[in-house]
């Protein structure tokens, strides 16, 4: 399936979850946060959530900021 | 130090009243060594894309120092995307704290009212504590007392700028009229800004460029230290009026007929 991940398009496997994406892009967990299509998805429900077609992920992580 | 001498923002107290930011430092390294050196207790944090195979970082030197975070929303022109954040800012930090930036261009990066407000109201709503960057307009200030923010942080300049306090009458009407904590934020450039933001009544003080970008960081983030505590004290000591003239301080009477 071809979503966009971060604003880069990606090709993934089909039903991936956020779990599996999170792991692959291997930046950890802590202090990690995940949207979907502009909504947030809680951490707590990371290994339900299966990615579709066309969906827009938003992987941030804490970051230096004033 | 009393309890009364602690500041208190939504039911949590803290000894210091310098809050930290993050932004700018060379180095984590450095970044930790200034936390260390200014004793905030609070530091701000933003949120920004993974960089693919990146572990660690920022989240491992706030386990290390054990100060609390205060996520932004830096970065965001609207309440829709400043909600957004904060939440997502929830489930990274797992804090409901938010310090809440809505900015309405890139080159004065001055806080947009009218999305400010309307994010506050919904954050507010939505159960977190809203602690929002603001212009050093006493009515907006009001406006987000109004609407149950925990603080206000008006600027003292546009961030970044180190022009220290541009309009401190705005600031003293503010620290009046609210009746909740005021943290002067942005614009502090050196200590004695620090020292002045604290003399005109403000509960706080947060800043970041001042020392992440200063020469030597660490020793800045001592002077900032000191400048909180030193401006703290003077406003509790009461300063004296100021005057056109003199008034002697060693008396006449006595004086030799010389």
């Amino acid at each position: 399936m071809k979503l966009t991940v971060n604003g880069d398009p990606r090709t993934l496997d089909d039903g991936m979850t956020l779990v599996a994406l999170v792991a692959m892009l291997g930046c950890g967990t802590k202090g990690v946060a995940v949207a979907v299509n502009e909504a947030v998805v809680p951490r707590s429900t990371w290994n339900q959530h299966s990615l579709r077609e066309d969906d827009r992920v938003e992987v941030l992580k804490a970051a230096q900021g004033g | 130090m009393s309890d009364a001498e602690k500041l208190e923002i939504g039911g949590e107290t803290f000894s210091s009243r310098l809050i930290l930011g993050t932004g700018g430092a060379p180095s984590l390294d450095v970044l930790e060594r200034a936390i260390s050196a200014s004793g905030a207790e609070m530091v701000t944090l933003a949120l920004r894309r993974v960089d693919p195979g990146q572990a660690g970082g920022v989240v491992e030197l706030l386990e290390r120092t054990g100060v609390r975070p205060l996520p932004n929303t830096a970065g965001c022109f609207t309440a829709k995307e400043a909600v957004l954040t904060a939440q997502l800012a929830r489930d990274a930090f797992e804090t409901d704290w938010i310090k809440l930036e809505v900015i309405g261009d890139l080159h004065t990066l001055l806080p947009d009212p009218v999305e400010l407000l309307d994010a506050a109201e919904q954050l507010v709503d939505l159960g977190f504590i809203v602690l929002p960057y603001t212009n050093d307009d006493p009515i907006t200030a009001q406006r987000l007392a109004s609407l149950g923010c925990a603080a206000v942080m008006p600027l003292g300049a546009p961030i970044g700028s180190g022009m220290g306090i541009r309009n401190p009458y705005n600031i003293a009407i503010i620290r009046e009229q609210v009746a909740i904590p005021v943290i002067l934020d942005a614009g502090i450039g050196t200590a004695s800004d620090a020292a002045l933001a604290m003399e005109l009544g403000c509960d706080g003080v947060l800043l970041a460029s001042a020392v992440t970008r200063a020469r030597d960081p660490e020793r800045m983030a001592d002077a900032m230290r000191l400048a909180v505590e030193g401006g703290r004290l003077a406003r509790l000591a009461g300063r004296i009026p100021r005057r056109l003239y003199a008034e002697a301080s060693t008396s006449f009477e006595g004086v030799a007929n010389l």
